[in-house]
This record gives structure tokens, sequence and C-alpha cells, in this order.
């Protein structure tokens, strides 16, 4: 029997807006703790929220960019459960008519796929507990203390439908989510600290005809490497319960990043009962067809589409799913250079390349941060094709550049790097080294034509590796008489 | 010489014939005498009382007037959050919390000028309809001590008709102004929904909860009204635009004005003869007065009561949850936060708070959302539908504010039903969200106050106020208390 995995992904995203959700107060939440609250995020008796607009706006952003239609009057709910750090014990969410709806993301380079996108909703963060003693459990601690600066800092949630197949497809399509998102500049979109959290729905049934499994959902995955590797150990572990005749439990299980294993935890009866009914304290928005036009036209190029453009002018696909793909700063410097006159295909393979490795090495965390800009790149790479410099040495330029030693010419000028492409001036080293090694020379003649590597490699040391190799090559040859 | 009208004081200032701290000492020396009888506030800011005062006193000698409230004492319900004072909203749950922040329509009053004397007793969280529901004990009548002063606002309505403020803020829900300010003599309005700013009112449903005046005499109520008004940017459910002033028409009269008259308003029977009389007195002197009367059918109000209960209970389950002993207010241990949190409600609730969540909670719960909260939405769909269709053919509706007169403590608080009726005329104006107002026209044979409920069309505050000062002049019913300097306030068995 073939199982197949069937695998839906919610997604929360914070929004880097100014303020709260539903209050002034500054969504930042890495400041001391309890200092970014008021009676609003509180949840003190007698506030009231008012949503905030700039937030509307980004998740209209996201919606659209995701092909989602604007639900022309969203609703405010309650979403009604007990827990610490939810001041009001109610969470302000959506429930039946969400900001956006039916839109996809397509993932998946050559092959794509589809991903529905079912739905795409605004909700309020909740405070954060630490719990103090015992195992740092809620569980076992003494106490616990509550930073609410979190609270009330606007989340979007992005669920899809149940259309992913496997735990590649399952991680193509978050990292691709979190592109979109950067591409949007919607949220700082960092799963380490947390603004970008996904949780799985994982189930698995005999073949496609067959009626959807038992589904278990799957918090607590930090990086894409951990999303992949949770989904694809409950695959494995699902399908085996259920080849050998095992049931499963309807549950929500936590992935354990050392142990490689997800675990059982709060078993659902069904599911929880959250009392959703409209928030009386809110009045239904009017997203209307202008309002949804200026969000429209705010749009920037999405990372699909910018892919292709870098298709288009000639770079490797891989090497334009890098670009797209690293840091902001990358694809910039790729687009400054090309536009300064660079050739695309060999701007993107130093970008992605030399350029990554360099300021690796040199301990530089961003291109943002370094010394070098497109219409360097373009020079040096111009440098290159002239034969000006050497690809060693142009490697050196690079890191002399990054280390802001200069422009590419004046860097090559002070490490004393330009190749030596002059015909005459190589010609008299050509012959001064075939003066001084009669022997070799003559077993060259004589046809043992390795030897045309010796006086290339004299000639690179006679001139500190400035010779331009090629062309002392084909003068060595041409001595010889091939 | 004792002012209890807020328009006459507010003169009587500018003459120089009193002064703000006048009125205050005159307020204080009243709640000496008549407190303890009556038990109105739960908060009495004597110093801060005072201290405004001899501010109010210096502005307006320096020529900084603020207008009608400048330096008037008024009492505030214990359910609008009061910067620096403690406010409770009548339950053990709050018991000693400050809040950090005042309520937009307690900074008005400020803004105004008007002095702070105290927070009043209220049914905790403000359901209830006696004032027996307070975790403080309750608040007797001052016209009878035997009898409740109605309620929620029964601090407020009690306090102003025994002259321990000029005038009162109260809130309504279903009634909690209208009723209390009918059973304690004195005019108590409710106002359109979102005219006032709910900001720092302590919820209890946020869909019907309407802060309003309580006065003696409609005039003042429309002043106080007027400055707690208006569009707050904190409240997205308040009113943006401009609302005519309540007070625009006091001097219009009756003439011309079509009255919809709704006898049986929310399938009320059991009106007491007394009420039914001095209705029908009045409704004839209104005539008299060249107003035209139409009866009116409103039978979709007979679902009134079921509706709000199922409304009301569903939204305060959630508005109450916060009340968990983790940030603040009471808190009892418990071996897990679980525990601690339902310890703490637990011991903080009354038994009708505690009632009303649990009827919400199931109202809302899955497999029963759609049979009670939707069925009750659909309702007030229809209330509102049947109200809009009545006022085609008239200006505004009246009727009784409550079908008796105050009754005894303990008279209805063994039977949750019963209580619940006390408020059958006034739950359909929420449930609308229309403004509605009570007016004292009578006594009854036991000497108790009889109101007269005038409601109008959404933001149609003017009319309304313009009919019910057409009503109060022709009723001229006094509204100042029987006070015996030597034995207090009346009891019914004496
Ligand atoms: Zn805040």
């Amino acid at each position: 029997m073939t199982w197949e995995a069937v695998i839906g992904l919610e997604t929360h995203v914070e929004l880097s807006t100014e303020s709260k959700m539903f209050c002034g107060c500054p969504a930042r939440f890495d400041a001391e703790p309890n200092t970014n609250i008021c009676p609003v995020c509180l949840g003190l008796p007698g506030a009231l929220p008012v949503p905030n607009r700039g937030a509307i706006n980004r998740i209209m952003q996201i919606g659209l960019a995701l092909n989602c239609s604007v639900t022309r009057r969203p609703v405010f709910h309650r979403k009604n459960y007990f827990y610490a750090d939810l001041p009001k014990n109610y969470q302000i969410s959506q429930f039946d008519l969400p900001v956006c709806v039916d839109g996809y993301l397509e993932v998946g380079g050559d092959d794509p796929v589809r991903i529905g996108i079912e739905r795409v909703h605004q909700e309020e963060d909740t405070g954060k507990s630490t719990h103090r003693g015992g195992d740092g459990r809620i569980s076992a601690a003494e106490y616990s203390l509550l930073d609410f600066n979190r609270s009330g800092v606007p989340l979007v949630e992005i669920v899809t439908r149940p259309d992913i197949r496997s735990a590649a497809q399952a991680r193509a399509y978050a990292q691709e989510l979190r592109l979109l998102v950067e591409a949007l500049r919607v949220s700082d979109a960092r799963l380490e600290e947390g603004s970008i959290r996904f949780d799985a729905n994982v189930s698995v049934r005999p073949g496609p005809e067959a009626p959807l499994g038992t589904k278990v959902e799957i918090k607590n995955m930090n990086s894409f490497r951990s999303l992949e590797r949770a989904v694809s150990y409950e695959i494995e572990r699902q399908t085996a319960r259920l080849s050998t005749g095992q049931g499963i439990v309807m549950e929500t299980r936590h992935w354990d990043e050392e142990a490689g294993v997800t675990r059982g935890g709060r078993i659902k009866e069904g599911s929880s009962d959250y009392r959703y009914f409209p928030d009386p304290d809110l009045v239904p928005m009017e997203l209307d067809h202008d309002w949804e036009a200026r969000m429209a036209a705010l749009l920037p190029e999405l990372p699909s589409v910018r892919r292709a453009r870098y298709e288009e002018m000639g770079v490797d696909a891989a090497q334009a799913a890098v670009l797209v793909g690293a840091e902001a700063g990358l694809a910039q410097l790729f687009e400054d250079a090309t536009q300064a006159g660079a050739d695309p295909a060999q701007a993107a393979n130093w970008a992605t390349g030399e350029v990554v490795a360099t300021l690796r090495k040199a301990g530089v965390p961003s291109v943002g941060e370094s010394s070098l800009a497109g219409p360097s790149l373009a020079e040096l790479l111009g440098m290159i094709r002239q034969g000006a410099l050497s690809g060693t040495a142009a490697r050196e330029v690079l890191a002399g550049v990054i280390a802001g030693e200069g422009s590419p010419a004046e860097v090559a000028a002070s490490r004393d790097l330009l190749q030596i492409s002059d015909t005459g001036l190589l010609e008299s080293v050509v012959d001064e080294l075939i003066a001084a090694n009669p022997d070799e020379f003559a077993r060259l003649k004589d046809g043992e034509r390795k030897l045309v590597g010796f006086f290339v490699g004299q000639v690179m040391r006679h001139t500190r590796g400035k010779a331009d190799p090629k062309l002392a090559g084909s003068l060595i040859t041409e001595r010889a008489g091939f | 010489m004792a002012f209890n009208t807020i328009a006459g004081a507010a003169r009587a200032l500018r003459d120089g014939r009193v002064t703000s701290v006048g009125l205050a000492e005159q307020v204080l020396e009243r709640t000496s005498m008549v407190e303890a009888q009556l038990h109105a506030y739960l908060t009495l800011d004597t110093d801060g009382l005072m201290a405004a005062a001899a501010r109010a006193d210096e502005d307006l000698a320096a020529g900084k007037d603020l207008g009608p409230l400048h330096g008037i004492p008024i009492a505030v319900k214990d359910n609008m959050t009061t910067r620096g004072m403690e406010t409770t909203a009548g339950s053990r749950i709050l018991s000693g919390y400050v809040p950090p922040y005042d309520a937009t329509a307690v900074e008005r009053l400020r803004d105004a000028g008007a002095l702070i004397a105290g927070k009043t007793n209220l049914d905790e969280f403000a359901m209830g309809s006696s004032t027996e529901n307070s975790a403080f004990g309750p608040t007797r009548n001052p016209w009878n001590t035997d009898r409740v002063p109605g309620g929620s606002s029964g601090g407020s309505a009690a306090a102003v008709a025994a002259g321990m403020a000029l005038g009162g803020l109260g809130s309504d829900t279903g009634g909690s102004i209208r009723q209390p300010a009918s059973l304690c003599g004195v005019v108590g309005a409710k106002p359109t929904y979102g005219a006032v700013s709910r900001y720092g009112l302590i919820a209890f449903a946020s869909s019907l909860d309407q802060i309003g005046p309580i006065a003696h005499r409609v005039e003042d109520a429309a002043l106080l009204l007027d400055a707690i008004g208006g569009h707050d940017p904190l409240d997205s459910t308040s009113y943006p635009g401009e609302i005519e002033p309540s007070g625009a028409r006091l001097d219009g009269g009756l003439d011309g004005i079509r009255v919809g008259v709704a006898r049986r308003l929310g399938g009320a029977d059991a009106v007491e003869p007394d009420v039914e009389a001095a209705f029908d007195r009045t409704l004839a002197a209104m005539e008299r007065a060249g107003a035209v009367t139409l009866d009116v059918d409103l039978t979709s109000t007979e679902q009134g009561l079921s509706a709000y209960y199922l409304i009301a209970p569903a939204e305060c389950s959630a508005n109450l949850a916060r009340f968990d002993g983790v940030r603040y207010g009471l808190r009892v241990d418990g071996a897990t936060t679980e525990q601690m949190m339902s310890r703490s409600r637990a011991d903080g609730f009354g038994p009708e708070v505690t009632r009303r969540v649990l009827l919400g909670t199931f109202a809302l719960s899955a497999g029963y959302h759609e049979a009670f909260y939707g069925q009750a939405q659909k309702v007030r769909t229809l209330i509102r539908e049947d109200f809009a269709r009545a006022y085609r053919q008239c200006d505004v509706l009246v009727s009784p504010t409550s079908a008796t007169t105050a009754f005894p403590l303990g008279d209805r608080t063994e039977d949750p039903l019963s209580m619940y009726v006390s408020d059958v005329f006034t739950i359909p104006s929420n449930l609308a969200g229309h403004p509605a107002i009570s007016v004292p026209i009578g006594l009854d044979r036991h000497d108790l106050p009889i109101g007269f409920q005038v409601m109008a069309p959404a933001l149609e505050e003017a009319v309304m106020f313009q009919v019910a000062a057409g009503v109060e002049s022709l009723a001229g019913f006094d509204t100042t208390v029987p006070f015996d300097p030597a034995c207090g306030l009346r009891g019914g068995v004496r």
C-alpha cells in the first residue's frame, strides 16, 4: 500500500507595526518587561480596543500577495480561553469573516505546486510567561513571571488548505512564505525570534482517494530544517502505526529538536470550544475597493516574479533562487551591478559565490554592512573581462574592496595585482626563461607538451602571478613551433 | 437654603449666593445624616471633594468658568474607573482595586468643572435591579428605607434623591439607570448606544451598556449628558458624528408631538393600579397640552426579556473572564494556575454574577450557540424593525418605567426571575440601542415614586428631553425626599 501524507500549515506572522493591534503602545517586546503596556493591552477593567489601521493595511497586502480575495466587512470575534498570559482571557481574533480568503502560493521551482490558502486572519498576540523553579515547565514551577510587552502585538495567521504532500514541500512552502512576507516588509519574519512561527497539521491515508486520516498538530519547530524533520518524522510515525493496524490519536505533539522526535501532550477532545462570538467592542470594518486598490498598488515585486525576471536576464535558476532567497542586500548588489553594466550571469555567479564566501571569511554579516556596492562589482567584473585581472587576483581585489581599501582599480594598483597582458613585455620574459632552461625547452620541442605548464609556471613565478597565463601559454607554444 | 438642582445651584454660584465649598458642605452634611441609613456610597471622597470645591471657587473668582457643572458635586457609579480612587463594581473580586486612569465620562465631568463626591453602590457588575447584589451590602430607598432603591444604579439614584450629590452618573444595560430613577423619584436617562463613551466603564454587556445621567430635573440630566457625551476615539462603538445637544429643545412643549403609547411594552402585565393610573393621568395631561397619542404595536418586544437574558450573559461571560486573580483584584491561592483562577473567581463573584456567567457560557457553547445566542440576535433585529415601524407614526414612545414602585428588600432575591421581570419596560430600548428617560410623575398610595418613560429613535435625545421636560412640568412632582432632621428618613413600618 502507498501511504499518502496530507499536510496543512498554520503560520503566525508578527507584524512590524509601530504600535500594537488595539492600543497605542509600541509593538516592541524586546524592551524591559512590562514597560510597553497600558490599560488596553493589560486587560484592565473598563479598557476598550481600537483597531490599528496600519495592521489592517499589512494583512491586506499579505492576502493580496497570496492571491486572496478581500472580505468587504470582516469581523473581529472573541476567542475565549483561560490562560495566565492572555490578559482578557479571550483573544480578539477572527472567525467566519477573516480579512482575506481563498488564495494560493506557488512553490517548488521547475515543477511548481499550488498550495491553497484557506484564510488570512488578524489577531492579537499574548503576553509571555516565564516559569521559575522546577524544570522550567509550568507544571513543576514554583512561580511564574508575566511580561505583557508582547500582549496585543498584531499577528496574522495564514492557514493553508491540506494541499501539502511531503515534508520537503512543507519546507518549500514555509520558505517561500517567509520570502514573501520579507519582500512585503510587513514583518521582521525571523524564525529564531519567533516573529514567524509554523504549526503543522499532519495526517496519513492509504492513497489519494481515501478519506482523510486523523490529524495531529505539531508545534515548536524553530527552523525550516526542524519543520521538515518534524513533519517527516511524524509521517513515518503515523505510517508505521497505521501499517501495523494501530490508530492515530488526535492530539498536539511537540517537536523535540535534540531527540529528533515529536512527543505527545495535550489530547484534543474534538476541537476545543472557544465559544467564538463577534466582539461587541468593535464595529465591522469596511474594506472597500478603494482601500484594496491602495494596498494592491503598494505591493512590491514578489519573489516568484523576481526569480523569473532574473532567469530571463540569463541567470542560472539555482542562482536566481539564491539571490531572491538570501538577505535583501545581495539581490540589490546584483541589481545594481547589472544596472552598472555587468553581465547578469557573471554578476549572479560572483554575487552568490565569491561575494558570499568573502563576506563570510571577513566576518561581515551582510552586503549592506560592507563597502561593496553594485558599481564596484561591475568594475571588478569588467577588469576580469578585459584581462586586467586574473581570477586569483580578482578574488584578492574583492577582499580588498570589502575591507574598504578603495575601488577595484585602486586596490589592484595598490596591491600590485594588475595582470601583464602586454605581449611585448611577456615575450621578453618567455625568451629569458627559454634561455635559462635549454634542456626543458628541447624536450618541449621534441613533443613533451606537458612542459608548457612548467614554462607557464615559471612565467607566473617570475611575474609574481601578474602575467596573463593564457597569453604566456600561447607565446611558449608559438616558440616551440606547435 | 439647600440646593438640589444643578441649574439652580449653577445660577446661585454665579450670583454669589453660594460657593462651591458651600455646596460641597451641604452635600457632606446631608450625607453624614442619612448615609448610615442608606448606604448609597461605597467611597466618599470628603477630602478630595473639599479640595476640588475650593479650587473651583478660586477658578470662578478668577474668571475661569467651565460651564454649568463648574463646582457641582456629582456622584459616580462605582463601575466607572476613577484615577487613584478605588473602583470595585460592587464586587469582592475588585475590592481594593485602584485604577490608573479615569473613564472618559469621568474625565469629561472633571473637564466641565464638576466635583467627584464619591463612588456609589450598585448590584455587582451592574447585574441586578435592586442593588441588593452588591458585595458590600444593599442600598436603601430614601423615600422608604425598607424598600429597595432599584438597580443596578441604586446608589447613584438614592444619593441624588437624598441630596448626597446634585447629580449622578449611572450605567444602563437593561434599565439600570431608569428603573432606580423611577423607584427613587428622580430623572434618569439612557442615551443612544454610542452617544457616551464606554471607555472606563467596567463592561457588563458591551453591546447594551450605556452611561447616563441621574438628576432631580430633566434640565439637569441634559446638562450632565451634554457634558459627558460626544465622540471618543478610545471607544470604537462611540458615535462619530455630531448629535444635537440634549437640552436644545427643553422649552419646546408638547403641542403637536405624536406620542406612541406602549402600555404593554415588553409584554408587561401586572402593572400596579397606582402606576397605571398615574400613567393615564399623565397621558391625559399630555393630550390637553396638545400632544397626539396613539396606541402602537410592539409585539416583538415580548421576546425582549428572553433575548436580553441570553445576549447580556453571553457578553458578560467573556467580559468578566479577565477577573482571574492574575493581574489585579482578589487572588485566592491554589496548587496550579487554573486552581488559583477558579478559586479567585469562586470567592470573588457573588451568586447572581456566577449565575449569569454560567448562563452566558452555556449560551455560547458549541451546539447551543445558534439556538440561544444566534436566536437572541435575531429577536434583537426584529425589535429594531418593530421600533422603526412605530417611529414612522410617532415622535416618541411612552410607557411606565417600572410595573411597580419600590419593593421591599428581600422581596425578589429568592426568585431571580421575579427580579428579571423588573426590567421588562426598559430592556427593549437597550436592545434597540435607542435613548430612553424616566421622569417622576407622582407617588403611589404608599408614598413611593412612580416613573414615566419616554423613548425616542436613535440620536433623537433633543426630542426625548423636550417631551420629558413637558411631562415633568405637567406632573409638577416635588422630588424632595421627606426628611426629618430629628429622626432622618422614613421607614415603611413606622
Ligand atoms: Zn497597550
